[in-house]
């Protein structure tokens, strides 16, 4: 099995992890080691969480102590702020892991009077490193050093003095500045910090904001050069990195039930393949809801853990409609088998929406998860900027081999087909699920058909599907000569059929009786004449035995005769002159 | 802290000096030598007999540059009277040091 693995340790330099999720991903390991590293960004893009995750997490999982010097905040602040982002570091503090140094500078305080350097800095420095051992650091924000101290001359020798200081300790140092006008930090201290620099963007897009991280430029290293969307949540930052830059994911073989058995058989007779990305759209009422939580009831059946995000509709609603349809999703949540996740697609721009996704996926490891409907969230956004973003959640899904089923709605059933509508986001799709409702006869009844399953054979037949109160099931549907017979007017057609079909069978049983009828009497007119014949053939006999026994006994007579007459007259010679007396 | 001289005209040392002045040096560098040389002499200048200087080398004692925010060194702060004032350099300039100190410069 291909390991997808960071390059090898020796080709690359050192490098101090971060322990952000993802930032290590792009990095090719986290930060140089033993180097600065500038971190920049507009005001409110997340220097300082970014920063403060980054000695944390160094301290807490890397077993490197950091020092915390902050020239703007102090440390109550800090300490506040993080706190949001579940970190303790009174605790820190208290355990020897982090020291919190709140430098203070007040301009009006200062008066120049001649030669000085920044030497108490280093000896404050030092101080906080050499008492916890400390290997990392966080400038935030050196900049205000400049703001601080009139002579900039002075300044920057002391910087670059700095952080040859730092080199000479073999300190990972963070250093954050704020954007510049046409420059990465107002007061250039990309110069002095060259190994490693950073942006962080905060921008809004169609009134939703999202956050992005680039890496500028990392010395030494390969590194991934994109915009990465970021997100700073309940348990720290989070990058999306995109996970597979090559097409690596398994392709298992195992088959997954929907949950309806008419589809399964529809799909091979077994179902979709495990991690396949299953798409259901439709015009609206077709009933894509349902059949998302159907995946979602079947996984849970089978014991599997399973997770449903809505976009449209609150939990509470959804267990109320699925119950409507026989389908109970309350016990599994209590199981804890089932988690259901509801947000308003505008609360967050698409990447961050993507982002808790994928941080609810990873803790909670389902094995199917279910989006409802994704097209809310893609509302705004041009396909181009859909697709990549899409693609991330895909591969990371397929790569945990987790099915997923994405709900979507299609504008309309009449003018458009809705195909064209999807075309750009099916084609990550490995099955496609179309419902429509087809309209005849003054009503309109669902159908669904498999528009396509990859690697594996599929029905391509449209089949009417019904939803009440014991399920989902779907039903043939009727071609009859005026096409495809829906709903009532198929049911019409299958008593009309049945009726039919009755009639022929009563028919042929009438038809079988009445040979027999017929047969019995021609036997009987058989066995008749059979009779006769034989008694015919009796008479005959008996005529036959008569006629000799008379022509016997005439010549007997005639030869008694002759004797009484007296001899002499022979008699007049018969054909029983032969015969003696 | 270590080498404090105190320097007060009259003997009595129930009389606070008014004013109480810190310098932090790191180590004996030709800047923390002049800074100090400096100093006396301003305050003999003009600030005789109400001044008491403290001298504190960081090199010897780290932590306590962050009790008074030092950044910079030669820092000279003015802990009395309030509010404290903080000057950096090595004290050349005289007059900005007055003005630092807030002292009115004595006309000789």
């Amino acid at each position: 099995m291909a390991k997808r693995s960071l390059p090898p340790k020796s080709l690359a330099i050192p490098k101090a992890a971060t322990g952000i999720t993802g930032l290590d991903e792009i990095t090719g390991g986290g930060f140089p080691a033993g180097r600065p590293t500038l971190l920049s960004g507009s005001a409110g893009a997340g220097k300082t969480m970014l920063a403060t995750e980054f000695l944390i997490r160094g301290a807490m999982e890397y077993g490197e102590p950091g020092v915390f010097v902050m020239f703007e905040e102090n440390s109550e602040e800090l300490t506040a702020n993080v706190r949001s982002l579940g970190f303790d570091l009174k605790k820190l503090v208290a355990q020897k892991l982090l020291v919190l140094d709140h430098v203070h500078i007040e301009r009006s305080e200062i008066e120049e009077t001649g030669e000085y350097d920044l030497e108490g800095l280093f000896i404050r420095l030092g101080h906080a490193i050499d008492s916890i051992g400390a290997k990392r650091v966080v400038l935030d924000t050196l900049e205000a050093l400049f703001a601080g101290l009139p002579t900039h001359a002075i300044l920057r020798a002391e910087l670059r003095r700095l952080f040859r200081w730092l080199k000479e300790r073999g300190i990972t140092a963070l250093v954050t500045g704020e954007t510049g006008e046409n420059s990465l930090t107002r007061y250039g201290l990309e110069e002095y910090v060259a190994d490693c620099v950073i942006t962080l963007d905060h921008r809004v897009n169609g009134q939703i904001s999202t956050r992005r991280l680039r890496v500028v430029k990392y010395r030494g290293s390969a590194h991934g050069t994109n915009e990465y969307p970021f997100l700073i949540g309940e348990r720290g930052i989070s990058v999306l990195p995109i996970t597979s830059l090559r097409l690596d994911h398994h392709a298992p073989t195992e088959r997954v039930s929907t949950g309806i058995a008419g589809l399964d058989e529809m799909l091979g007779g077994k179902g979709v393949f495990r991690g396949a990305s299953v798409l259901v759209s439709g015009a609206p009422g077709t009933g894509k809801s349902s059949i998302g939580a159907s995946f979602v009831d079947a996984a849970c059946r089978r014991g599997e853990r399973a997770i449903l995000f809505a976009y449209e509709e609150s939990a509470e609603q959804i267990l109320r409609n699925m119950r409507s349809i026989g389908m109970d999703l309350a016990p599994w949540i209590k199981k804890g088998l089932l988690q259901i996740h509801a947000s308003r697609p505008t609360l967050q721009g698409l990447e961050q929406h993507l982002l808790s996704m994928h941080e609810a996926v990873s803790s909670f490891q389902p094995k199917v998860v279910t989006v409802d409907p994704i097209s809310n969230l893609v509302l705004s956004r041009s396909e181009e900027e859909v697709k990549p973003t899409l693609m991330r959640l895909i591969d990371h899904l397929k790569q945990e081999q987790i099915t997923t089923v994405f709900t979507s709605l299609t504008t309309g059933s009449g003018s458009a087909s809705p195909e064209d509508s999807q075309v750009g986001v099916s084609s990550l799709m490995d099955t496609w699920l179309l419902l429509r409702n087809h309209e005849q006869n003054g009503e309109r009844n669902r159908t669904i058909y498999v528009l396509k399953a990859r690697g594996m054979s599929h029905s391509n037949q449209v089949r009417e599907f019904l939803l009440n109160d014991d399920g989902i099931s779907l039903v043939d549907v009727y071609l009859g000569e005026e096409g495809v017979l829906t709903g009532s007017s198929r049911t019409a057609q299958e008593a009309k059929e049945k009726a039919a079909g009755q009639r022929q069978r009563q028919d042929h049983a009438r038809r079988l009786r009445q040979f027999e009828v017929r047969r019995k009497a021609i036997e009987s007119q058989i066995a008749s004449l059979q009779a006769e014949l034989e008694s015919g053939v009796a008479e005959l006999d008996f005529s036959v035995a008569e006629e000799a026994s008379r022509i016997d006994t005439a010549r007997q007579n005639s030869a008694d005769m002759a004797v009484r007459r007296g001899g002499g007259a022979r008699p007049a010679p018969g054909p029983e002159t032969k015969g003696k007396r | 802290m270590k080498d404090s001289k105190a320097s007060s005209k009259s003997g009595s040392n129930a009389t606070v000096p008014a004013y109480q002045l810190r310098l932090y040096v790191a180590g004996q560098t030709a800047k923390s030598l002049t800074a100090f040389q400096n100093l006396k002499r301003i305050c003999e200048t003009h600030l005789a007999g109400q001044y008491r200087i403290e001298l504190i080398d960081l090199l010897k004692t780290p932590q306590l540059a962050a009790g008074d925010q030092i950044l910079a060194v030669p820092t000279l702060v003015r802990r009395l009277p309030e509010p404290i004032k903080k000057i950096i350099g090595d004290l050349s300039n005289e007059e900005r040091v007055l003005v630092g100190l807030d002292v009115q410069p004595i006309q000789d």
